[in-house]
């Protein structure tokens, strides 16, 4: 039974990812193969949409650890949008909020990275 | 005097058994008077113990188990998980610098943070060789 899901899709230049369900210890690993395939692929303009993701675990937080530094080391950035309360509360608790790009959704991402460009 | 409920759990050491488990501690939990947002904390803070326990203690040998017990009553909620693996050193963890982590590229650490954060209080018990956690948090 999988309780988490990706779809990947293009949104004007850039990269989204439409997360569903429940990122955990077991499903962070298809985050992480995801963002991997889309760096392998030169695709550094990333925004992860949370709106359906209904929970997350230090596991998830995790992989964008993992991966943030080379994609800014590239010119690009992973932007997070649509948290739910309850899952940026986790994001909060360890202090991401000052780390990375969280916000409200997909157009103020887009927004964000036209702005950083100029 | 107080009336405690108690629910015990024998689960396999695979996180493909974290939904289940934390199924196990909302579905128990709800049954008493706590608020959403309680229970919430006591589930993620049950998910991170039980993801280390797999990690670090077990690293990975699916053939162990894990023995999960909550304890509830009208003023507070107490979980405790056993493991029977490598106990852990609490006085040489530090909490993770998450900002020095991205920079070095690293991750973890921040499971036992979010433990210390969502509960009130956290203890590392061993005895006879099992350990134990035992978190505990005061209804909000």
């Amino acid at each position: 039974m999988k309780n988490f899901r990706i779809e990947h899709r293009k949104s004007e230049d850039y990269d989204v990812l439409d997360l569903e369900g429940e990122l955990d210890a077991h499903t962070a690993s298809q985050l992480e193969d995801e963002l991997k395939e889309l760096i392998a692929k030169n695709k550094y303009n990333i925004i992860v949409n949370f709106d359906d993701l209904d929970y997350i675990a230090s596991a998830g937080l995790g992989v964008f650890m993992a991966y943030i530094e080379d994609v800014r080391s590239l010119g690009g950035d992973i932007k997070l949008t649509n948290m739910s309360k309850r899952v940026y509360n986790v994001f909060d608790l360890l202090g991401f909020p000052t780390l990375y790009d969280i916000l409200e959704d997909e157009e103020d991402a887009i927004q964000k990275f036209i702005n950083s460009d100029d | 005097m107080s009336s405690n409920s108690i629910y015990n759990f024998k689960v396999k050491a695979s996180t493909e058994k974290l939904a289940e488990v934390r199924r196990f501690v909302a579905n128990n939990a709800s049954k008493h008077q706590y608020s959403k947002k309680d229970i919430e904390d006591v589930r993620l803070a049950v998910d991170e113990a039980f993801t280390n326990i797999i990690k670090h203690a077990y690293n990975y040998n699916e053939n162990e188990q894990v023995e999960i017990e909550l304890d509830i009553n009208k003023d507070q909620i107490c979980v405790s998980l056993f493991d029977k693996g490598k106990s852990f050193d609490s006085s040489t963890y530090r909490f993770p610098n998450v900002r020095e982590q991205i920079r070095e590229k690293k991750r973890g650490g921040m499971g036992v943070y979010l433990m210390h954060k969502l509960m009130d209080d956290v203890q590392y018990l061993r005895d006879s060789g099992i350990n134990e956690i035992k978190m505990c948090k005061k209804k909000s």
